[in-house]
């Protein structure tokens, strides 16, 4: 465990240069985060979810069938598993490979720890032609469940490849392979069973709920002397906002932003106690489950009569959004465009000039903008948010330009991994992020994820850089005048 | 299941040293748990009002309260409910107080 206290090596220089930030690549250390493995998921929460609640019965042929299964449902699995040329483009791209130097961490070896059981199985000539393969035992399995689950699903290295390999693909297929024979984390489990007993993935009761949004109006009320409502399971209401559900427990001012947005614009508006939840914890577990979850939102929404359905700040709530039409749709039953994040909402009204805003509320703070993973790569949000942070603050600086945008590092800690065992993972894997925000002088960063919004700070404290973590709404609230 | 030596008696907690069941809490169990796993020595009137406030809330709502009302509600800062529990309040202080761990986005 001493060399985990270590990693990444504290020797590796981290320097802006006028090529972005100059990323150091550490020396390979086998094995180096293998200790690292997420507890073990718990049979109830596996029951509450549909899924084995032990190891089921064959499970060595179980997997192969359902990797079979697989191939079959996800041609792209297929074509990702034949096609890669160990060109090694993606190695380097990995926030984990650069944090922890244990090359199962760079992508293309994590994706050889499924593609040489495809080809044990599937791919016979290649087996005789000397290609690695290796049926799936319990050491294979040790292997994907410690490695598939140090991989945040994030997509950098898909950006590089010059096949354009998926990789995030890969790691689902093995996620949902474990799943079915009864192997999955206890943190993703246990926060999909919650949505389905409690709504949401911190498991708060309807009334606590109701209680939370009460206690936000009255802050409201005493920041702005106006009766700014947080409805909750308002019938017929125009507008149903699907948060994380950490906006109404730890991101509040997030919370409370949401608030002062829609009663600026008159919009009638409503958040469900069936469905206080946008994230998608399903997406980081199995299809099935992630279908279930996203459900419950267009449920909510027919129960309630919206017209429209609005996600808020949230990264893969997003990313499973975006599939809801093929997921759960139709969704013609809400007004068009559908489905919408709230950054889109946001953007497209300010551009209307539909708020009065007074920039210099912002002064106070040197604003950067850090792009979640789901919101940018996967979902595609990569204007909407710099446009309403442009229009609310007057000092905003970029952080370095191979660390943005479509090539944004991930905060370290989504694709649920956002749970404490996996800290030093989390740590090593924030790095990147921490040493091209502290390349800005930032004192804001802003972003649009609660995953983001709770693994940052701790990244920040960690690596020693001074600025305070909040969303994009954060700063629209403060700048707004009502 | 790991568990907890309390008074000769093996108490179920979970992996991060959470009772995983809140009923079986009480204060002497606080200053326990306090002691052998958050290396808090004494527990002072302002740790107990946080204690006592996070405990009655997850009574009545089965959950823990948001941060923003643990602060508002205790008089406390966030700065100061660190120094009073150094691992954080949804960590330490919940821990203590005899609160499953909050977990998901947090």
């Amino acid at each position: 465990m001493t060399k985990i206290a270590n990693f990444p090596p504290a020797t590796l220089e981290w320097k802006k240069t006028n090529r972005g930030l100059h990323i150091p690549v550490p020396e390979m250390d086998e094995h180096a985060s293998a200790p690292l493995t997420c507890y073990p998921c718990k049979a109830k929460d596996m029951q509450a979810i549909a899924l084995p609640t032990a190891r089921v019965p064959q499970w060595e042929t179980r997997a192969v069938e359902k990797l079979q299964e697989l191939l079959h449902k996800y041609r792209g699995l297929q074509v990702y598993l034949d096609i890669c040329a160990q060109c090694g483009a993606c190695a380097d791209k990995c926030q984990f490979y650069l944090g922890t130097g244990d090359p199962n961490n760079m992508p293309v070896a994590r994706a050889n720890l499924l593609r040489k059981v495809y080809r044990y199985y599937f791919k016979r000539m290649e087996r005789f032609a000397g290609a690695e393969a290796e049926p799936f035992n319990e050491e294979v399995l040790r292997e994907w469940y410690t490695y598939f689950y140090q991989c945040s699903e994030c997509r950098r290295c898909s950006v590089f490849c010059p096949y354009g390999i998926d990789t995030a693909e890969i790691t689902m297929a093995a996620r949902e392979i474990m799943a079915a024979i009864g192997v999955a984390t206890k943190y993703v489990t246990e926060v999909v069973a919650k949505v389905y007993e409690r709504g949401n993935n911190l498991g708060i009761p309807g009334p606590a709920w109701i209680d939370n949004c009460q206690f936000l109006e009255e802050e409201l009320k005493a920041e702005t002397g106006k009766d700014i409502r947080m409805p909750v399971d308002e019938v017929g209401a125009d507008v149903l906002l699907v948060m994380p559900s950490a906006d109404n427990f730890a991101n509040t001012d997030t919370m409370m932003a949401y608030g002062k947005l829609f009663y600026a614009l008159g919009v009638s508006w409503t958040t469900s106690t069936y469905a206080n939840e946008g994230g998608n914890f399903g997406l980081f577990l199995n299809y099935q489950n992630m279908k279930k979850v996203n459900r419950r939102i267009l449920d909510a929404a027919r129960e309630l009569k919206v017209k429209r359905v609005i996600w808020g700040e949230c990264g893969h709530a997003w990313r499973a959004a975006i599939y809801t039409n093929t997921l759960n749709g139709p969704m013609d039953f809400l007004d068009p465009p559908h489905p919408v994040h709230i950054c889109q909402f946001t953007a497209d009204l300010i551009q209307r000039g539909a708020f009065k805003i007074d920039k210099t509320a912002n002064d106070d703070v040197l604003v950067t903008y850090h792009d979640p993973c789901n919101v940018a790569r996967a979902g595609s949000l990569l204007e909407e948010p710099r446009a309403m942070i442009r229009a609310t603050c007057n000092k905003f600086v970029e952080m370095p330009a191979n660390t943005i945008r479509e090539k944004t590092f991930c905060c370290g800690a989504g694709g649920g991994l956002l749970t404490d065992e996996l800290m030093p993972i989390r740590m090593a894997g924030g790095k990147p992020r921490a040493e091209a925000c502290r390349a800005t002088g930032a004192t804001y960063l802003a972003t649009p994820c609660a995953i983001c919004k709770a693994q940052l700070p701790e990244v920040m404290k960690h690596w020693n850089v001074g600025v305070k973590v909040g969303g994009v709404h954060d700063l629209l609230s403060k700048a707004m005048i009502l | 299941m790991p568990f907890l030596d309390y008074k000769g008696t093996q108490l179920e907690v979970d992996e991060d040293g959470f009772i995983t069941e809140p009923s079986l809490w009480n204060e002497d169990l606080a200053k326990f748990i306090a002691e052998t796993q958050e290396d808090i020595k004494e527990l002072t009137p302002d740790h107990w009002k946080v204690i006592n406030y996070l405990n009655n809330y997850y009574k009545q709502f089965g959950i823990a309260p948001m941060i923003r009302k643990v602060t508002k509600e205790t008089g406390f800062d966030l700065k100061y409910i660190y120094e009073l529990f150094p691992s954080g309040p949804a960590k330490g202080a919940c821990k203590i107080a005899g609160l499953p761990k909050p977990t998901g986005c947090v």
